[in-house]
């Protein structure tokens, strides 16, 4: 009864999102306002009616209601209350119906906002919105429907269906297949509504912009509106990305945190057009150039997002995460190839309409820097884009399978990352428009003086390897130039306001959030970078197998085994834990705690490592194997990752800085027209 | 006449002559079975660290994207375990990777061979990233040059439509 009614809200919801499409259509067409507002309460609608949909779907999976094909397969008695509310998105119609609300909400959020400035662009951002979601409604009501039940005949036969067929009777299994043991982690419970949360919201800056490209409108409107869209897309899909690198960590077992798996590339690729697009944007707010390329990086935001739901979702690329496979696969190609196709087309059509309002005075400028970072942005999405789609030209062109694996990623986006590294620290120095070779050196040469004396004192530590060196140089740069950056901001604030130091910083961010807060996320790219540098260049690794009593030595800590455990436990895990004791040098630390689950209802076995760490290295311990009965002896693998907190700790100052930079302006609100209009009239005024 | 034991009298010597025979043998019998067993075994077993660095680049036939130095599965124990003897057959690195993709295809490298249709994988970033720096610094140069049409006019282009408006101030006066 309940599913039913889940079914039907959710029947209504796509009923409405068809509707609302035609109403916009209509609305347009016979330019009356009241079908335009009456498709905008068909979106408003959709989110009750979703959310109705998604909490029957929580209660049937709470409450293990195995008639339901999806609870029996995405649940089971022995999973605690919070895993079987979050199965929700652990599996395929699940997690479609997830993202489906997620929109719904973002688009209401939307549909409530202010559209007096804006009229014009409301009927093509309702259209936008509804199309996605009705699409997205359509694979949850035709493919992957999670409220279908479980049916018996009268020979015994179990099948899947919506109704009731003739001469069968409901079925209920005795207990489902539970959730897929890889999911089963607290990092899981959020990792996915992170990356859903980042996926959608960059639909909401894509409406705005097919919305400006359909009206004509060549001015930055759609930017300025849709900026902290853009910022909170952005934060969720980093948050997402972090989240799914430290559950990667603990959960996978292999010692590091990504490993360049094609989903979590197809979770990238958005991450790094979206990047390109919130730089490049900048340029048009504050110089009206690259207006044509903003369109582009969107409409590739938009389509990758789609793309990296398809390479989830349809199972076409195998790994760890494609969990499922379905028949939706083709659906999904043909909304992209058909999305892709209407926007370059609408592009096309303001192609000149679209041309910048100035011209770039300096290749040294700031603009031109911005321009160099967006082109080392996409030249990293075309590479993890090759990579991801290689395998599948490969099959279908030669019949042979193939695997590109870190090895290619590492090495052909290597020196793109490094270059990276050095614009950001040159890029903010730099000024708008007139920048020459002196004017920049000058504001150079401190920071870059003492970075080159750090890279002397780090060689003289010992380091050898040029890729290292050059990486932490780099890295002690841009931190040089970004603390430069806020030092000279301060200073000059205290001294023409009389504040103290401390004060005049926290007005200098206060007063100019989107600045300072992007100074806070390359202070966190920066902490990111070490933490990379040091697990890339200095993990040491070794395996060996030890009696009772006998150690294991690694980069000055000693493992020695003491006692491996057998138990069984309540939620279906047959645990075989190892008590391993770590010692620095003759120094005891602690026990590591490795362990292997084994999940009876899946058959799947899990390696949880037992960790160690401290800020400047991990110690990662892995059971490998062991002696059946007795535990007399048993394999281990350790790996010492230096450096590798640096990640996560870069990651919370990245998630710092950008909601700094998303945190509403007073200025922003002030000023009604762009930055750029304002320099001219004061120009003009001579 | 001579008694057996007048005809060879007992003096010890020979015995001794056996004994030292028999152990010689022995001691013959003994390195060659291990010289044969080791000429059967190639060489010394490898270490773990020493399999695990060519497993790591080999990825696992049957769980797709998990390297083979990490794999968890019994599949990838034995196959662990069969590069360990390959080395203790004295096949190179280069060997076992050959033998890996001869049975059971290229998909075990983590990185395709650069052959054939594979080359492409190679030889397209660096193509797309070169044609990209091109335009890119063909349009940052001709920027620099070219001013946009009808948003500022140069300094020419005004002084000639000065001069225009000039002339047709001067042609009504």
């Amino acid at each position: 009864m309940i599913a039913d009614l889940g079914f039907f809200a959710l029947l209504t919801a796509f009923l409405l999102a068809v509707y609302g499409c035609a109403a916009v259509a209509m609305g347009l067409w016979r330019k009356e306002t009241a079908w335009v507002s009456s498709a905008r309460m068909a979106m408003l609608l959709s989110f009750p009616l979703l959310t109705i949909s998604a909490l029957t779907l929580v209660y049937s999976l709470v409450n293990l209601d195995f008639n339901l094909e999806y609870v029996a397969s995405a649940t089971s008695r022995s999973m605690p209350l919070y895993l079987r509310a979050t199965a929700l998105w652990g599996g395929q119609a699940g997690s479609l119906l997830f993202w489906s609300w997620l929109m719904s909400a973002f688009a209401s959020a939307v549909m409530l906002r202010d559209w007096r400035r804006d009229r014009d662009l409301q009927p093509w951002v309702i259209i936008v919105c509804l199309v996605t979601l009705g699409f997205f409604l359509s694979l949850i009501l035709f493919f992957e429907n999670p409220f279908t039940r479980l049916w018996q005949g009268v020979t015994g036969t179990v099948w899947s269906a919506l109704w009731q067929p003739n001469a069968a009777q409901p079925y209920f299994p005795i207990d489902g297949n539970g959730l897929n043991p890889l999911l089963r982690h607290p990092g899981m419970v959020i990792h996915p509504p992170m990356l859903y949360l980042g996926f959608v919201s960059f639909v909401i800056p894509f409406a705005f912009a097919i919305a400006a490209l359909v009206t004509g409108r060549s001015d930055d409107r759609w930017i300025r509106v849709t900026r902290r869209w853009t910022l909170v897309a952005w934060l969720f899909l980093s948050l997402g990305l972090l989240l799914g690198s430290r559950w990667a960590y603990d959960v996978l077992g292999w010692g590091g945190y990504w490993g360049w798996d094609p989903v979590e590339i197809a979770a990238f690729m958005p991450w790094l057009s979206g990047t390109a697009f919130l730089h490049s944007v900048m340029i048009q707010e504050k110089r009206g150039l690259f207006k044509q390329w903003n369109m582009l990086l969107i409409i590739l935001t938009y389509d990758l997002v789609i793309f990296g739901t398809f390479l989830t979702r349809s199972g076409v690329l195998s790994s760890v995460h494609a969990f499922a496979q379905s028949a939706i696969g083709p659906m999904f190609f043909i909304f992209i190839s058909a999305t892709l196709a209407i926007s370059l087309f609408l592009l096309s059509r303001r192609w000149r309409q679209l041309r910048s309002e100035t011209q770039m005075t300096s290749l040294l400028s700031r603009e031109a820097l911005f321009l160099l970072n967006n082109f080392i942005f996409v030249s990293i999405l075309v590479i993890c884009f090759l990579g991801v789609i290689f395998p599948l030209a490969s099959e279908i062109i030669t019949g042979q399978q193939v695997t590109v694996g870190p090895i290619y990623y590492e090495k052909a986006t290597g020196p793109l990352w490094a270059a990276l590294l050095l614009l950001m620290g040159v890029a903010p120095l730099s000024a708008w428009r007139a920048s020459t070779a002196r004017t920049l050196g000058r504001s150079i040469w401190k920071p870059l003086a003492i970075s080159l004396v750090l890279l002397l004192l780090l060689v003289s530590t010992g380091i050898g390897n040029p890729g290292a060196l050059l990486g932490l140089w780099l890295c002690a740069f841009v931190f040089l130039v970004t603390a430069y950056e806020f030092w000279r901001g301060a200073r000059a604030r205290s001294r023409t306001r009389k504040e103290n130091l401390a004060v005049a910083f926290w007005g200098l961010i206060a007063r100019n959030r989107r600045r300072y807060g992007g100074y806070i996320i390359h202070l966190g790219v920066v902490l990111i970078a070490i933490g990379i540098i040091g697990i890339e260049f200095f993990q040491q690794e070794t395996q060996g197998s030890l009696a009772v009593g006998e150690r294991l030595d690694l980069g000055g800590y000693s493992l020695e085994y003491e006692s491996l455990a057998e138990f069984q436990t309540a939620d279906g895990r047959l645990v075989d834990r190892a008590v391993v004791n770590l010692y620095q040098g003759d120094q005891f630390l602690r026990p590591l705690y490795p362990r292997r689950d084994y999940y009876f209802e899946s058959r799947q076995p899990m390696n949880i490592p037992g960790l160690y760490s401290t800020i400047e290295s991990d110690v990662y311990l892995r059971l490998v194997d062991w002696e059946p009965v007795s535990a007399q002896s048993a394999t281990f693998k350790v790996y010492l990752n230096p450096l590798v907190n640096w990640v996560w700790i870069g990651g919370l100052v990245f998630i710092l800085g950008t909601l700094v930079a998303a945190w509403p302006e007073r200025e922003l609100i002030e000023v009604a027209e762009p930055a750029r209009f304002r320099e001219r009239a004061a120009e003009a005024r001579g | 006449m001579r008694t057996r034991n007048q005809t060879r009298p007992y003096d010890g010597k020979s015995d001794q002559m056996r004994i030292v025979f028999a152990i010689g043998f022995l001691l013959l019998a003994l390195v060659g079975s291990v010289g044969t067993a080791s000429a059967q075994e190639g060489g010394p077993t490898p270490s773990p660290d020493e399999v695990n660095a060519i497993a790591k680049n080999l990825y696992c036939p049957v769980c797709a994207n998990v390297p083979l130095d990490v794999c968890g599965t019994a599949a990838c124990a034995q196959w662990r375990q069969q590069i360990a003897d390959l080395l203790t057959e004295g096949y190179t690195e280069q060997q076992i990777y050959d033998y890996f993709v001869q049975q059971y295809g290229p998909s075990v490298l983590a990185a395709p061979p650069a052959s054939g249709f594979n080359w492409l994988i190679y030889a397209l970033p660096p193509a797309v990233l070169l044609l990209a720096a091109f335009f890119l610094g063909r349009g940052l140069l001709n920027w620099k040059s070219e001013p946009v049409k009808g948003h500022r006019a140069t300094k020419k282009s005004s002084n000639k439509y000065r001069q225009r408006l000039e002339n047709e101030l001067k042609a009504r006066r």
